[in-house]
């Protein structure tokens, strides 16, 4: 079950809402936020929230890049594989985080900390080679640079609040 | 050269304009002229339309006429959207816009929406720009505290508020069809009009729906007027500025706001910072993804529709994506099927099955595997791709017509030496070759 402080806001806005399917994505999110993944019992608790079924909501969070349907690390880390970051190093970069962390695309690390995913265009070609880290954009990176994020993440779990805290998200 | 910048012009290298920065450049003059003179609704839509203001997402439709097929007595509410969910690869121009200047952006929804009389706005954008979506949503506040937005827009009696609707993140949603089923907590789906949206769209109900960048243009337009717009191109033909994104081969990748029909020579050479590495120009794709390579034997050639499309290509997004000479055309095309394989929605045929079969015939050519006979397959598949239910499919054709169009030699080259003349590229995304190696 959801805490309080997220459950009853959301019950709020689905009620403010016209068309409250309209909010799927948004409480769909806000679920992954909280436990880190859409689980059986979490898609069923979004689909009671929406008086939806939950095969109504299985459709699109299997359709979208941004929910996870299954269990993923503290830090999913997107790399861009489209174009351009291909041109500029994406299959090197890639490997790096891969040789790294121990882990092949599609895998977390086993202190549940990084998972790695292939990603396709993500905006950031003027960046390139670029990723993304819960969401947000790091780039143009080299395997250095590369590494001192991967410390300055891990250094930052260590101190920071537990997971489940949801992703941190933003900047340009 | 330096030019006027219009869209660009409160651009800074670290932090947005303000509201009263937007305001000192001019910012909402043109959405008080137009609810303070009582202009009407039409009249909005006619003086786009005198602008000649096409869509600046990819399909380059008048504004203006879309904005007049929503019927005067079309029923309510009516809704307008922005679509700033530009997810082809090689285009960041809204983030840039975004960025740079949200009350822009902003005052042009106020102003589409007001020319179709909707009282519900909301911008539709990509989970990879969180950091737009929070600007846009506080900047909204600081609109509607400041009586641009909200029940009686500046003392008049119409009414908008805007919404920002973040996406689960698909390449499809960017498709105004599938992005209304997509606001309706529906699978993205695309569907082939009639009715158009303006007709029957979100809930049935008309709705309007415009670029991030075209929107931009608006408070502009409205307040120069159209001749001042149209004057902005270098070309005739031309009108308004554009949001040019450049990447790959070049010194300065980057978006840069240039007049409508600047040389393609200029934007890499001057704008651009030149080719990297000294390198020779040897192509580009002139506006995204979804168009053509176009050959170094128009690398003077002025950046316009009417220009490009003379050449059988398209000016897209804007998003021009540069190789030299050490670039694979065959390798880079494959990648460019990748994306759009993956990213097909799969709702019909001819897209979901025939990028899988483009991408398994280009990997075999890159292999060295490839026939004599992949050849003219490769032009029927992508002849398929036309009868697709959207725009998506024909567009994900046109780098493999164009690669076939004009380099036939290097895709030969392919199959004569049994691999790739440019060395080894890097791997490619996605499965290897059905049956290869």
């Amino acid at each position: 079950m959801l805490p309080e402080h997220i459950r009853e806001p959301l019950i709020q806005k689905i009620a403010a809402a016209e068309h409250p399917r309209e909010l799927v994505v948004d409480v769909l999110l806000a679920l992954q936020g909280h436990y880190g993944h859409l689980s059986d019992p979490a898609m069923e608790e979004a689909a009671g929230l929406l008086a939806m079924t939950p095969l109504e909501l299985e459709e699109l969070a299997t359709f979208y890049t941004f929910l996870y349907r299954e269990p993923v690390g503290r830090y999913v880390i997107h790399v861009c594989d489209s174009l351009i970051c291909w041109m500029e190093g994406a299959e090197r970069l890639g490997d790096h985080i891969g040789r790294r962390l121990g882990i092949a695309p599609g895998q977390t690390t086993a202190d549940g900390l990084f998972t790695l995913l292939p990603v396709c265009c993500i905006g950031y070609c003027d960046r390139a080679p670029a990723i993304l880290v819960n969401g947000r954009a790091h780039g143009p990176l080299t395997p250095e640079s590369l590494d001192r994020l991967l410390e300055d993440l891990r250094a930052k779990a260590a101190d920071g609040p537990a997971p489940g805290a949801g992703p941190e998200r933003g900047t340009p | 050269m330096t030019y006027p910048r219009v869209l660009l012009q409160n651009r800074r290298p670290d932090r947005i304009a303000t509201l009263e920065e937007y305001r000192a450049s001019g910012g909402y003059e043109a959405l008080a002229m137009v609810l303070g003179v009582g202009r009407t609704r039409r009249e909005v839509a006619a003086t786009l339309e005198a602008a000649v203001l096409l869509g600046r997402g990819g399909a380059a439709f008048p504004t203006g006429r879309k904005m007049m097929s929503v019927a005067e007595d079309a029923p309510f509410p009516r809704y307008v959207i922005c679509n700033a969910d530009e997810m082809e690869p090689g285009t960041f121009k809204d983030r840039v816009l975004i960025h740079a200047d949200p009350h822009m952006l902003i005052e042009g929804i106020i102003l589409a929406g007001y020319a179709v009389a909707a009282t519900q706005g909301i911008v539709f954008i990509r989970p990879e720009y969180e950091s737009a979506a929070r600007i846009l949503e506080r900047e909204i506040g600081v609109a509607r505290a400041a009586g641009y937005l909200g029940p009686r827009i500046l003392g008049s009696d119409y009414a908008l508020d805007i919404v920002v609707h973040r996406s689960g993140g698909r390449y499809i949603c960017g498709e105004v069809t599938a992005q209304i089923n997509a606001l309706m907590g529906r699978r993205p789906n695309p569907q082939q009009p009639p009715p158009y949206p303006t007709e029957k769209g979100l809930w049935g109900r008309p709705t309007l729906t415009n670029n991030a960048e075209t929107l931009a243009c608006l408070p502009h337009i409205v307040r120069h007027g159209p001749e001042w717009f149209k004057k902005l191109s270098l070309t005739p033909g031309g009108a308004g500025t554009k949001l040019f994104c450049i990447s790959g081969r070049v010194n300065r990748p980057g978006c840069v706001e240039l007049p409508m029909g600047v040389p393609l020579r200029e934007i890499i050479e001057t704008h651009a910072g030149g080719m990297a590495g000294g390198g020779r120009f040897k192509a580009c794709l002139p506006g995204g993804a979804s168009t053509g390579f176009l050959p170094a034997a128009h690398y003077d050639i002025p950046m316009d529709l009417d220009s490009l499309r003379a050449v059988g290509n398209r000016l897209g997004t804007g998003a021009i994506m540069v190789f030299d000479q050490d670039c694979c055309l065959v390798a880079a095309t494959r990648n460019l099927i990748e994306f759009f394989a993956r990213e097909s929605c799969g709702w019909c045929t001819p897209c979901r099955e025939g990028l899988p079969y483009i991408r398994d015939l280009l990997t075999r050519l890159e292999n060295g595997q490839g026939r004599g006979e992949d050849i003219p397959a490769l032009r029927r598949l992508s002849r398929h791709l036309w009868k697709s239910y959207c725009a998506f499919a024909p567009g994900a054709a046109a780098p493999v017509e164009s690669l076939l169009d004009h380099f036939a030699d290097e895709v030969q080259a392919h199959i004569t030496g049994g691999g790739c003349p440019f060395g080894p590229q890097p791997r490619t995304p996605g499965p290897p070759a059905a049956g290869g190696a």
